[in-house]
């Protein structure tokens, strides 16, 4: 029998777990697209989420900024250093093979790795968020935290405007166009390069705003490329890179599920998540709700 | 009939026997190891991490050089073999080294062949996460069953017996090192058995074209799982080995970093010639041993600098433009933070301008090409006039 006491719980594990599913998509979303748009593997993705997490920091914690105009400061500084690099760097990547596009992301990461800890230290960071931020709300019983309230407000426009921009905006469609078929796309016009260019330097401004909500929950040190790397994968290929709908799907599910197996099974949550992870790979390679190819 | 199929297999056989012909190059390599065990007598602790780093890239080499595998998660197998085989010494199972590394290396094996069919399925990138979820459930189960493993200290407390129940593992790491050359050369020269036999040429078939592969009746999906299973049968006598020499086995030698420094290994030595990985243990440790002297903690930065320069300018290129930089900012005594400024402002610079420099480059040649064509034509036509080719051109 469940007790009031339970469905508390439960419903505390859910709104944690759309929280930390919503973090995530934000997050990992401009992965799915660079991935389903150039089949660019790009592994430095959470280098961008990291680069938004310190720079919010920087500029909160040091030169004494209100959080929230930290936050879109951080998604500029994430979709700057991201239209850069991309003009830079990643242009010379798109015609290389999987592997020369592994060693080339992985080197970027222990890049960014070896930097950041030369810059900020090898500690964990936190972002001084300001008090009304701090703390629950009681929702019968329920304790909603204020800033997993935010994070899913935020994450939940953001998610919004992604799909309104998607679905009815000029550049939606030029982006979907390219990401159903690259070649008919150019052959109708599309500057694929330029629609690539701006979808990478957006996706790495949201990775950085991700990085920036997520310091808190998270944890900022510099190893959190690679920390998160596999969780960014796993929203990717488990929602399949055709549409956004897969990947928040994905997203939600996965943040649920962490949650509540750090909660029910705190010995195996780990296993957990990498066997759903190997599971769905076997059973949908396209992902869960892309048609295959 | 029968005369018209006998050269044929004459031919095939002849081939083969040609190709798994030792060249005297290759000889004179492994006259040079053999030497080394008496030239430098002090240096047989770090020659010992070459030999296991060189072990655990001829496996990688197996899989990614011949087969076209990519892995991220190759330390999986070897950080199983470490601890299979520091458990066997902990606890005592097999008092003999070489048959508890040999125990080490089948656990590996079995682990490998187990999570195979895993790797069959899918693209590269699916092939990448499996791997990598595979070494972080390693890792993780190492990590939970710290009454047995040693959890985050470590595996602790690993005794290790003599070799062949005379030689014991001395402080020096003289009999290490004579253990890891024989057990790499061992190794190694299975490996070339294997990869030069008809069955290393069907998987090269296979990482050129499955498709076409299996059309010509190749059991792809078999062969795949057979060069998988031996591939982590030897990263897993490479983690063995290690944890026999060092008597200590950790979490780390599960992790996402190991896997990459493997990859970069195999890279700096080249792949599909099995001596990529040998050449590249070398390179790496020494470097890594002359470097860390200056930056051990951002050490890391170095190696992805690398990368990225390889990728970029090709492996032979960038590697040699990565040491001219990095030689450059240790001769004029540059400090940590500003080399890391410098290099990535060079990196963002050669980003820049690289296409138009390969462009250039290939222009070049392509008109170097043509004008020996030229001069090769108008050779023949001058020396040949006479005896009537000349009408051909």
């Amino acid at each position: 029998m469940l007790t009031i006491h339970d469905i508390q719980t439960i419903l505390t594990i859910l709104f944690d777990g759309i929280a930390y599913g919503m973090l995530l998509f934000v997050l990992a979303c401009g992965l799915s697209v660079t991935l389903g748009l150039m089949n660019l593997v790009n592994l430095a993705h959470g280098a961008f989420a990291m680069a938004g997490g310190y720079v919010t920091v920087v500029l909160v914690n040091r030169m004494g900024l209100p959080f929230l105009v930290g936050l879109p400061l951080a998604f500029l500084a994430g979709a700057a250093i991201g239209a850069l690099l991309e003009r830079t760097l990643y242009v010379n990547l798109y015609a290389k093979s999987h592997l020369d596009q592994v060693l080339f992301t992985i080197g970027l990461v222990f890049m960014s790795v070896a930097g950041v800890d030369y810059v900020m230290g090898s500690s964990q960071q936190f972002v001084n968020i300001p008090a009304w931020l701090e703390g629950q709300i009681d929702a019968g019983g329920v304790g909603v935290g204020r800033y997993r309230l935010m994070i899913i407000v935020i994450c939940g426009l953001l998610t919004l405007a992604l799909q309104v921009i998607l679905a009815k905006s000029r550049f939606g469609s030029r982006l979907r166009a390219a990401v159903d078929d690259q070649r008919v796309a150019r052959g109708l016009g599309i500057n694929v390069g330029a629609v690539f260019g701006l979808t990478f330097a957006f996706g790495s401004g949201l990775a950085a705003l991700g990085g920036a909500l997520g310091a808190q929950i998270l944890g900022l040190d510099p190893v959190f490329p690679l920390k998160y790397l596999i969780y960014f994968l796993i929203v990717v290929t488990v929602g399949g890179t055709s549409s956004i709908t897969g990947p928040f799907v994905a997203s939600i599910l996965l943040g649920i599920g962490d949650v509540a197996g750090k909660y029910y099974l705190p010995t195996l949550s780990a296993f957990v998540i990498y066997s759903i992870m190997i599971v769905m790979l076997l059973w949908r390679p396209q992902g869960l709700f892309s048609r295959p190819r | 009939m029968s005369d018209q199929t006998l050269p044929l297999t004459g031919e095939v056989t002849s081939f083969l026997t040609r190709r798994a012909r030792w060249s005297p190059l290759e000889v004179a390599f492994w006259l040079i190891a053999l030497a080394s065990i008496w030239l430098f007598p002090a240096k047989h602790l770090i020659l010992t991490e070459i030999c296991i780093w060189a072990m655990f890239a001829l496996s990688l080499d197996l899989i990614l050089g011949y087969a076209g595998i990519i892995s991220l998660g190759h330390a999986a197998f070897f950080g199983l073999g470490a601890y299979s085989a520091g458990l066997i010494g902990k606890y005592g199972f097999i008092p003999e080294p070489v048959l508890a590394l040999v125990a080490s290396g089948l656990i590996a094996s079995v682990a490998g062949f187990a999570t195979s069919f895993l790797v069959l399925r899918g693209s590269d990138l699916t092939r990448l996460m499996v791997t990598f979820g595979v070494a972080l459930v390693l890792g993780e189960i190492a990590n939970k069953f710290s009454d047995i493993t040693g959890g985050a200290d470590g595996l602790q407390g690993v005794e290790i017996g003599p070799v062949f129940g005379t030689f014991r593992f001395d402080l020096f790491g003289h009999t290490g090192y004579v253990y890891a050359l024989s057990v790499l050369f061992l190794m190694f020269v299975l490996a070339r058995r294997i990869v030069r036999s008809p069955f290393g040429l069907s998987l090269q078939a296979i990482r050129g074209n499955p498709l076409r592969s299996s059309a010509v009746g190749i059991a792809v999906n078999w062969r795949l799982v057979a060069i998988y299973t031996l591939s982590a049968g030897y990263a897993g006598l490479a983690g063995a080995v290690l944890a026999q020499t060092q008597q200590f086995a950790s979490l780390e030698m599960f992790s996402v970093e190991r896997s990459a420094d493997v990859l970069l290994i195999l890279i700096i030595g080249g792949t599909g010639y099995l001596y990529g990985g040998l050449i590249g243990a070398l390179i790496y440790r020494l470097a890594q041993d002359y470097l860390s002297d200056l930056s051990a903690r951002y050490w890391q930065y170095w190696i992805g600098f690398v990368l990225i320069m390889m990728v970029l300018f090709g492996r032979v290129y960038g590697g040699i433009l990565a040491a001219l930089i990095i030689g450059a900012t240790i001769w004029f005594k540059v400090d940590t933070g500003t080399s890391f400024v410098l290099t990535a402002g060079t990196l963002l610079v050669l980003g820049l301008v690289r296409e138009p420099i390969v462009k250039w480059v290939a222009l070049r040649e392509q008109q170097a090409v043509v004008a020996m064509r030229r001069i090769r034509t108008r050779m023949k036509l001058g020396g040949h006039t006479e005896s009537g080719h000349a009408g051909r051109a």
